[in-house]
């Protein structure tokens, strides 16, 4: 039986993450609320939308971070979506500085409103971009493998993460000149800038490549 | 950046409807038969209007939205009748990914605030209802294009995005349910005073409507009646895009 574990910390789109599994052939889609759920899932996805301190803030109240730290070690892949990736981080500068999990060294940074060439960018980013993979074989496979080239994912966000090692991007995309992170990978730990469960057929080729993992 | 061909669902009970100048409604079917339709012709995403809803302070979009978020798997914008935080709430969890304010921010420009803070920007999409007065001068409505409020849409535009509004569905009044194109100077007007994307909503009848959007700036062309009539399709509009260079997303 496929399962799958999606941490539930009051914040977040989950069930268009479940609609979206269930989709993809998941059996069981479990809310975990609780440390021992989350350190015997499978299968862990961090979902999460909305201010980087709240979403922290929810997984500490709920004492969540030292379980999740726990589940990385087992080995057994973990997904952070959107707000969920950017966790996986060091630390982020939305409003004040607050630290992530810090599972992957990076920073999350404002995206800047205006090009080299002072041209302004819209900020948030919202919609949809064509991503740009990073070739480098050390990653295959991986869940963007089987993508094409062309594929846009749905991306809403005003704050992008930094990687510290160009050796953790998995892909980017190009806002005007701006490489911004879209996915990136450490071993068992991997994060989406864009919402799968919302980018239409390339988003459920991704969800259910991290299905196979 | 590619620009966003939304399908915008006017919505009463279950059924999607269309009216001109947003009044005089006519019942056109099951909304989520063409909401999944639209799905599947490509939209970029959907956006569903109670549009009824403030006038009888009541929602019914919750059980249409996670029907919806079922099968769809785009992004979905909800409005209509949302009072409180806690109606934000109660969307988002049923599968809404952004919703649209209007009357009640108008009413209280600190539920913007509220939602922006709870849920992100990303989520709080401020739904203007405009209505030319003179040349360069939009009065904002509320209540389905009934009330006037007395605000200057574009200073209601600049405050709403200090209040941390992520985006603006831009309704024009006197264009929506015309066929006859959109406000142009209203979506440059605006455009060019937020940083936040736009959405032109109100009046697509050609082709040309989307292109002249996008040269006034938006980010965005809602389509309603031309979709719903049968009239286009949202490949057609894809491929007419691609044709005037204008980038959109690429169907793999």
């Amino acid at each position: 039986m496929l399962t799958v574990t999606v941490v539930d910390y009051g914040v977040g789109n989950l069930f268009s993450v479940r609609a979206a599994l269930e989709y993809c052939g998941v059996d069981k889609v479990i809310f975990a609320k609780t440390e021992s759920e989350i350190i015997n899932a499978d299968r862990l996805i961090l979902p999460g939308v909305g201010a980087f301190m709240d979403g922290m803030n929810g997984l500490k109240e709920m004492s969540l971070i030292d379980p999740i730290t726990r589940y990385v070690k087992t080995g057994n892949p973990i997904l952070g979506i959107c707000l969920g990736m950017q966790m996986l981080g060091t630390q982020s500068e939305e409003f004040g500085l607050h630290q992530g999990l810090n599972l992957i060294p990076g920073k999350v940074i404002k995206i800047s409103s205006e090009d080299i060439s002072g041209n302004s960018r819209k900020v948030p980013f919202v919609g949809w971009a064509e991503l740009h993979l990073n070739t480098s074989d050390k990653f295959k496979p991986n869940i963007l493998s089987d993508l094409s080239n062309k594929s846009a994912v749905y991306l809403v966000h005003s704050y992008h993460f930094v990687a510290e090692s160009e050796n953790h991007t998995l892909a980017y995309y190009d806002y005007y000149g701006l490489k911004v992170c879209a996915a990136i990978q450490r071993e068992n730990i991997i994060g989406v800038q864009f919402h799968p469960e919302k980018s239409s057929k390339a988003g459920l080729g991704i969800l259910k490549n991290f299905l196979s993992i | 950046m590619n620009t966003r061909i939304i399908s915008r669902l006017d919505v009463k009970g279950t059924n999607l409807i269309k009216g001109v100048h947003l009044e005089g409604l006519r019942v056109i079917g099951p909304v989520n038969e063409y909401a999944i339709k639209y799905y599947e012709q490509g939209a970029d995403e959907l956006v569903y209007m109670d549009i009824v809803a403030s006038l009888y302070g009541r929602n019914s979009l919750t059980e249409i939205v996670s029907k919806a978020a079922r099968d769809i798997f785009i992004p979905l914008t909800v409005g209509g009748g949302i009072r409180t935080v806690d109606d934000v709430n109660d969307l988002l969890r049923a599968g809404a990914d952004k919703v649209a304010i209007n009357t009640a921010g108008v009413r209280d420009p600190e539920l913007i605030s509220k939602v922006a803070k709870k849920f992100g920007s990303q989520c709080m999409v401020l739904s203007i209802e405009a209505k030319k007065i003179s040349s360069d001068y939009w009065e904002v409505y509320t209540d389905c294009g009934r009330e006037p409020t007395g605000l200057n849409v574009l200073e209601w535009a600049t405050q709403a995005e200090k209040n941390g509004a992520g985006e603006i569905i831009l309704t024009s009044i006197d264009q929506e349910g015309t066929e006859q194109g959109f406000d142009y100077e209203l979506i440059k007007a605006v455009s060019g005073q937020v940083s936040i994307p736009v959405i032109a909503s109100g009046g697509y009848g050609k082709f040309n409507d989307f292109e002249m959007s996008v040269s006034a700036g938006a980010s965005a062309v809602a389509i309603a009646g031309h979709f719903h009539y049968e009239k286009t399709t949202v490949s057609d509009v894809r491929f007419a895009a691609k044709e005037s260079c204008i980038k959109v997303r690429e169907l793999c």
